[in-house]
C-alpha cells in the first residue's frame, strides 16, 4: 500500500449536455493496489473509466497518470495505461497472434521486443494454444482474455478494466479474478463492477459511485465491516407483541416483513441468543433465525439514504 | 506509428473479399473500355494519318482510359472507404486506438495512408494496360505521366472524402452513400457554370475542372494546389470529427 501514486484524479466532472454523468470525482491509485469501482448500472463507472484512458475528455478537473497530465502530455500518459473496455476491442478477422502483434506495435513496443512481449502475455492469459485461431471464432471467455492480453501487453503501470468478468462462466470468472489479483501485485489496477463478491475477493480498496458521485471510499475491511448488518430475520409461528421483542436488550426496533420479522439491533449487541432462549421459554414457535446479509443494494440505500437525504435510493 | 496503422488497415482490407472483388471488377471494366478505345483508334488510324498534327495513341487511348478510370473509381472508392472508421465505431474497437499513445492526427493519417496505398495499387494495375502498348508502339510519356499524376491526386481527394464520411457514422452504408454523393457533387459542380450567380466560383471548385487539364498533359500548379487543399481539408475534418468523440457528448 506504500507504492508510488500512479493515478491522480482531481475534481473531475463530465457532462453530457445537461446530464452530469460524473460529478467532482477525486481519488488516487498507488502501485500494487487493486481499486474496485462499484456501482449500479448507469452510475457513471464507464464514463469514469473512459476519462481515465483518454477516450473521453473531462469537462472539468485534472487526471494525472504516472506523473503525466492526460491532457497536456497524452502520449506519455497513455503509454502508462492498459484499457480493457466493457466490450473487448478485438478485430474478429485477425488471429490472436496478429492482433497482439498489432497492439504491441500500437503501444510503441520496439520491434525487436514485440515477439517476446506477445509470447509472455499469451502465457499469462493462457492463450498460447489459440494463437493461430481467428478471434471471431473464439468463445466469449477467450475473447475477453484476448482483450485483457491487449491491455497488458506493454506492461503498463496502470491497468483499467471495465467489468472484466461480464459474460464469463463461473470458472472463467474465477480464473479472471486470479489473474487480476496477480496483476495487482506489480501494477495498479482499477476495475469496475456491479458484483459485490467480486470486489471482496479481488480488491484492496473500494469506491462506490452513485449517480456520478463518490459515496464511499474505503478499504476492503471497512466495507466488510459496513456489510455486517445489524439486522436479524426472525421467523415465529406465534409471534408475541412487538413491544415484548423490543424490550430485549440490544434490540432497537422491529418491523414486519411478510410472515417474518426484521429485528434491528445495536451493532456489537447481537440479541440472537436471548431471542432463541425467550422463544423457547414462551413457545413462540421459532422456525427461522438468520443474519440478513447486507447486499450492495442495502449499502446503497444506507449510503444514499443517510448521506444525501434528498435523493431516492437506487 | 502511422505506418503501423496503415499496414494494419491494408492488411485488414485484403483479409476481406471486398478488396479483391473491387480490384478484379474495376480491372475488368477498365480493360473492356481500354480495348474499346484501342479498337476505336484502330478504325480512325488511317484517317488521322493525313492530318497535319495527328493525335497519337496516348491522346486517343490513354487519356480516355484515365478519364473513365476516374468515373469508375468515383463509384468504387466509397465502397472501400466506408468501413474505415464506421466499422470500428460499431464494433467498439475505436477505444483501442484512443487509449493507445497515438494522436488523432496519426490515427486519421494512418487509416488514410492505408486506403491510399490500396487505391494506388489499383492504379498501378490500371496503368499497366497502357504500358502494355509499349510492345507494339510508343507512348507520349509526358502525357501519360501527367494523366497518372492527375489520377493519383484525384484518388487522394476521393480517399479523404471517403474517410471523413466514415468518421461521421457507425453505419457503413450511410458512409458509402454520403461519400458517393459528396464526390459526385464535387464532380458535377461545374454544371452550375453559366448564368448562375457565383457559377464561376462553383466551377472553380469542381473536381472535374481540375482533373481534365492533366489528361491533356497540362500540369498546372493551381490544379495541384487545388487537389492538395481538397485532400487536406477533408482530412482535417476527419481529425476534428474524431476529436469530437472525445470532447463532445
Amino acid at each position: 500500500m506504500s507504492g508510488e501514486i500512479l493515478v491522480q484524479v482531481d475534481g473531475v466532472s463530465r457532462r453530457y449536455g445537461l446530464i452530469e454523468a460524473v460529478k467532482n470525482l477525486s481519488f488516487n491509485l498507488r502501485q500494487g493496489e487493486v481499486l474496485g469501482f462499484l456501482g449500479p448500472n448507469g452510475a457513471g463507472k464507464t464514463t469514469c473509466m473512459q476519462m481515465l484512458t483518454g477516450n473521453l475528455a473531462p469537462s472539468e478537473g485534472r487526471i494525472t497518470i504516472a506523473s503525466h497530465d492526460l491532457l497536456e502530455e497524452p502520449k506519455l500518459a497513455k503509454r502508462a495505461i492498459g484499457y480493457l473496455p466493457e466490450q473487448p476491442p478485438v478485430y474478429r478477422d485477425l488471429t490472436v497472434d496478429e492482433y497482439l502483434q498489432y497492439c504491441a506495435a500500437l503501444r510503441a513496443i520496439p520491434r525487436a521486443q514485440r515477439a517476446a512481449a506477445c509470447d509472455a502475455v499469451k502465457q499469462k492469459c493462457a492463450l498460447t494454444d489459440v494463437g493461430r485461431r481467428l478471434i471471431g471464432n473464439l468463445s466469449k471467455g477467450y475473447q475477453q482474455r484476448v482483450g485483457l492480453a491487449q491491455a497488458i501487453v506493454h506492461l503498463p503501470p496502470v491497468i483499467v478494466l471495465d467489468e472484466p468478468t461480464s459474460g464469463l462462466d463461473p470458472i472463467q470468472i474465477r480464473e479472471m479474478r486470479g489473474l487480476i489479483r496477480e496483476l495487482g501485485r506489480d501494477h495498479g489496477v482499477i476495475l469496475s463492477t456491479h458484483i459485490l463478491p467480486e470486489v471482496q475477493t479481488v480488491c484492496d480498496r473500494v469506491q462506490i459511485i452513485h449517480k456520478g458521485e463518490l459515496v464511499l471510499s474505503d478499504d476492503i475491511d471497512g466495507l466488510t465491516r459496513r456489510m455486517q448488518s445489524s439486522v436479524l430475520l426472525l421467523g415465529l409461528r406465534r409471534p408475541p407483541e412487538t413491544r415484548v421483542l423490543q424490550s430485549i436488550h440490544g434490540v432497537i426496533s422491529v418491523e414486519t416483513d411478510g410472515d417474518r420479522l426484521r429485528v434491528f439491533y445495536q451493532p456489537g449487541n447481537d440479541p440472537s441468543e436471548t431471542l432463541t432462549r425467550q422463544a423457547l421459554e414462551h413457545d413462540w414457535g421459532l422456525y427461522e433465525l438468520s443474519h440478513q446479509r447486507a447486499t450492495l443494494e442495502d449499502i446503497f440505500v444506507k449510503l444514499t439514504g443517510s448521506d444525501t437525504p434528498s435523493e431516492t435510493p437506487a | 506509428m502511422i505506418l503501423t496503422l496503415a499496414r494494419h488497415e491494408l492488411r485488414r482490407m485484403f483479409l476481406a473479399p471486398l478488396a479483391w472483388t473491387i480490384l478484379a471488377v474495376v480491372q475488368l471494366i477498365l480493360a473492356f473500355m481500354f480495348l474499346g478505345h484501342l479498337e476505336g483508334f484502330h478504325q480512325v488510324q488511317s484517317q488521322i494519318l493525313g492530318m497535319d498534327n495527328p493525335p497519337g495513341l496516348t491522346e486517343l487511348v490513354v487519356a480516355p482510359l484515365f478519364g473513365n478510370a476516374a468515373i469508375v473509381l468515383l463509384l468504387v472508392v466509397p465502397l472501400i472507404s466506408m468501413r474505415l472508421v464506421s466499422e470500428e465505431r460499431r464494433n467498439k474497437t475505436l477505444s483501442l486506438l484512443f487509449s493507445a499513445p497515438i494522436s488523432m492526427t496519426e490515427i486519421v493519417l494512418g487509416k488514410y495512408l492505408g486506403l491510399v496505398a490500396f487505391l494506388y495499387a489499383q492504379l498501378a494495375l490500371i496503368a499497366l494496360m497502357p504500358l502494355a502498348l509499349l510492345f507494339g508502339s510508343g507512348l507520349d510519356f509526358g502525357v501519360f505521366a501527367a494523366g497518372l499524376l492527375g489520377l493519383m491526386l484525384l484518388l487522394a481527394g476521393f480517399a479523404a472524402v471517403g474517410l471523413f464520411m466514415s468518421t461521421l457514422t457507425q453505419h457503413q452504408a450511410v458512409a458509402a452513400v454520403a461519400s458517393f454523393g459528396m464526390l459526385l457533387l464535387f464532380w458535377i459542380l461545374d454544371w452550375a457554370g453559366e448564368g448562375l450567380m457565383g457559377g464561376s466560383v462553383l466551377s472553380q471548385l469542381s473536381l472535374l475542372n481540375h482533373y481534365e487539364p492533366f489528361l491533356k498533359g497540362v500540369f498546372d500548379t493551381a490544379d495541384l494546389a487545388y487537389h492538395l487543399l481538397f485532400t487536406a481539408t477533408f482530412l482535417t475534418f476527419a481529425v476534428r470529427r474524431l476529436d469530437m468523440d472525445r470532447l463532445g457528448g
